[in-house]
């Protein structure tokens, strides 16, 4: 069994720590595991991904092969987009869906909505809005982290919970529970 | 053992502390950054009383790894740890190499004596750099060993076969990764325990002067060497055939990360010669020649070893590869490619690079090229330059390496060329020689102390007609905010250097100051001499982490 993911933004969206927390109840669920991600110059206002893959299996490529992605997690929709190309024909896109306008020439909102909805299958909702009703307005990738643990198969919901348990942990109680509220939270709009 | 998550710099930091490492000799450059970066985190660097933070090392002594000035003075550190017996590391991006290749290129004729591993770690499709040269010529170019890595349980393992080689040989061992093994995580079965540091055994051999009759001598002795490196390589356990199928016409060379992509394709009917150790191993090579009809080569970086190949084989043997055209010349190996160049060279069929799939974007996506920092003080400098730009047709701005080389991007678009580390002084002074006025360089703190200050000495020596920037944000920003050589020194060092103290000028880049900048920056293209503006202000990033750390105490 295996499950291929590309989590995508803009650098300084946090993608980084969703994988830190899938690679972290991954880890303990004994699974291999290989996430490439994007250091350097990019980081900088650009658009950043990172490659997640893991498997019960060895895994050879760092990279996953065009067509083969199970699932594009993106705390941008356009970004989500562009990563259209790697995923698999019954592969779901989750994402945000506030555009980051940092560009002059960042295409029509609607277009890129319909584009995204030929798809397969989107999960898609304004996380930032989101965060800040729930108050905690620092969780917005954790809440888009609860909407992808459906398509997640490798992982349980539970187990991807307890992981945020064990990352948060040393920042105290309060930001713990303020994760666990935002990754219910996701979990229930991806159900619905 | 023990399992670790580890980023594949992290595996060869964590592998070469375990193998008793003394200290780590770097300047910041992605991909190779967290090596040191580990090395410092592990060993408790700069923290107030020394703690050893990972339990699992058993270190005698500090463990150098404060960061240097440059790659040269990284390298020519790291042969004197290693003269002095303790096994050393320096650790550089592939064009790093350039700047350390005298002394790189003559470690080799002094040969070591604690184990030297240099560490480069290359960028194909230039990612985070300027071009894609494979640092593997290098390591032939001097007639050294290497060890290419295909994975980062293999990182981890290589350091102390790359130490335990460099002190059977006498000899600097190169360990060469590229990006995407740099920067990929995976799980690292570790050791518990470090090995002991060597003890401190200062050499006392006459090889280490390279008078012209030693250096004659010790060249012959390193060609001797050469048939001692192949036999390593030939008995490696890095280097070895696999068949995959029964039925194989097909041999396939994987050097380093390629191996994964071959393996990621499920292709059959083929014989694998996995090489991650060099020189390559000859008789393997005939070997596996022997056994196939065609040979096809899957390296990530320039096409060092389908052209060795072809040496050793003969022109008559069909060998592919980015040469050949099978595998796209320039760009990173990824599992599109090298799964199409298997069906192609398998098959028979030759195609032209065009027929690679390229990232065919969906219709409503533009590129989102990264940018300055909101805020950031480099903008500020770009803004007053811009204006002066608009003022002055004739100004042109060389500038430098560095976050501030987005200045070429909108909406600045302010500079004209940006070359080495340290180019844009010297190349502002070239022009100015050749009648360019104004002549601007624009140089970060951080790239002025690696490679700028001796340009500037030229320049001042020749009252040459240039204004310098030096863009001060108190560290250097790009790779990451790392400790910046000369901070709160650059005064001194420009008048040092001889800048007249009139013509030398401090601003702090911010908005409410534009007035001012400007004026400086016109009064001074206006004087016939050098002069420097230290337009002085703290990178947004390392500020803003600073008071989260402060908060978080």
């Amino acid at each position: 069994m295996k499950t291929d993911i590309i989590l995508a933004g803009v650098g300084g969206q946090g993608i980084l720590s969703i994988a830190t927390i899938i690679g972290e109840a991954a880890t303990k669920a004994g699974l291999n595991l290989k996430q490439a991600e994007v250091h350097g110059m990019s980081q900088r206002g650009g658009d950043v991904q990172s490659n997640l893959r893991l498997s019960d299996q060895t895994i050879y490529s760092d990279l996953i092969p065009r067509g083969k992605a199970d699932l594009i997690i993106a705390m941008e929709p356009m970004e989500a987009l562009r990563y259209v190309p790697f995923l698999s024909k019954d592969g779901v896109v989750v994402t945000s869906s506030k555009p980051f306008v940092n560009i002059p020439n960042y295409p029509e909102e609607t277009a890129i909505f319909n584009e995204l909805d030929s798809l397969n299958k989107v999960v898609r909702l304004d996380i930032e809005a989101m965060a800040h009703e729930l108050k905690t307005p620092k969780s917005a990738n954790v809440i888009l982290l609860g909407m992808a643990a459906p398509f997640l198969d490798i992982l349980s919901a539970e187990e991807l919970r307890s992981a945020i348990g064990r990352v948060f942990s040393s920042k105290g109680e309060a930001i713990v529970e303020a994760n666990y509220k935002a990754f219910d939270f996701g979990l229930s709009q991806a159900k619905k | 053992m023990d399992k670790r998550l580890l980023l594949g710099d992290e595996a060869i930091a964590l592998g070469a502390l375990h193998a008793g490492l003394s200290g780590v000799y770097a300047y910041p450059g992605t991909p190779s950054t967290e090596i040191t970066e580990f090395i410092q985190n592990a060993t408790g660097y700069g923290k107030e009383t020394y703690v050893i933070c990972d339990h699992e090392l058993k270190a005698n002594g500090k463990i150098h790894s404060r960061w240097c000035s440059n790659e040269k003075t990284a390298m020519e550190a790291a042969l004197g740890m290693s003269y002095a017996g303790k096994r050393a590391l320096v650790c550089m991006k592939h064009v790093g190499m350039n700047v350390c290749a005298d002394a790189f290129v003559n470690s080799a004729i002094t040969g070591v004596n604690g184990g030297l591993v240099v560490l480069a770690a290359d960028d194909p499709s230039m990612h985070s750099s300027q071009n894609e040269q494979d640092s593997r010529f290098y390591a032939k170019f001097a007639m050294i060993p290497v060890f290419e890595p295909s994975n980062q349980q293999e990182a981890y393992n290589m350091m102390e076969d790359a130490f335990n080689l460099s002190e059977s040989l006498k000899l600097p061992v190169m360990m060469r990764v590229v990006t995407r093994l740099a920067h990929s995580r995976a799980n690292v079965e570790v050791k518990s325990e470090a090995r002991e540091e060597n003890a401190l055994n200062p050499d006392s051999g006459r090889h280490w002067v390279l008078l012209p009759a030693i250096a004659r001598k010790n060249y012959v002795s390193l060609l001797d060497k050469q048939k001692d490196m192949v036999a390593a390589s030939e008995t490696s356990k890095y280097n070895n055939i696999s068949s995959l199928g029964g039925k194989a016409k097909l041999g396939v060379i994987t050097c380093g990360i390629g191996y994964n992509y071959v393996m990621e394709s499920g292709v059959q009917d083929a014989e694998i010669l996995k090489i991650s150790q060099y020189p390559l191993p000859e008789q393997q090579i005939k070997y596996l020649a022997e056994r196939v009809e065609k040979i096809l080569v899957v390296e990530d970086g320039q096409p060092v070893v389908e052209e060795l190949v072809h040496g050793i084989l003969g022109a008559d043997y069909a060998v592919e590869g980015r040469l050949s055209g099978a595998l796209p010349r320039t760009g990173e190996l990824n599992p599109d490619n090298v799964a199409l160049a298997l069906k192609n060279v398998q098959s028979g069929n030759a195609q032209a690079d065009t027929d690679f799939p390229t990232a065919n974007s969906p219709i409503n996506v533009v590129g989102r090229p990264p940018a300055l920092c909101q805020g950031c003080g480099h903008r500020d400098v770009y803004t007053a330059i811009k204006d002066l730009v608009t003022e002055i047709p004739s100004a042109r701005v060389f500038g430098d390496i560095g976050c501030y080389t987005l200045g070429a991007l909108p909406p600045f678009q302010a500079i004209t060329s940006c070359v080495d580390m340290g180019a844009s002084i010297t190349m502002a002074k070239g022009a100015a020689d050749a009648g360019v006025w104004p002549a601007i360089a624009v140089i970060g703190d951080s790239t002025f102390t690696h490679s700028g200050m001796t340009g500037l000495l030229d320049a001042i020596n020749d009252r040459a007609n240039i204004t310098v920037i030096i863009s001060d944000n108190l560290t250097t920003g790009m790779t990451g905010g790392q400790d910046s050589q000369g901070t709160n020194r650059f005064e001194q060092i420009c008048l040092g250097l001889g800048v007249e103290p009139e013509h030398l000028h401090v601003v702090v880049p911010l908005p409410k100051n534009m007035d001012e900048i400007k004026k400086v920056l016109h009064d001074e293209i206006n004087y016939k001499g050098v002069s420097v503006i230290i337009p002085r202000r703290e990178c947004i990033q390392t500020h803003a982490r600073k008071l989260r750390q402060a908060k978080s105490k």
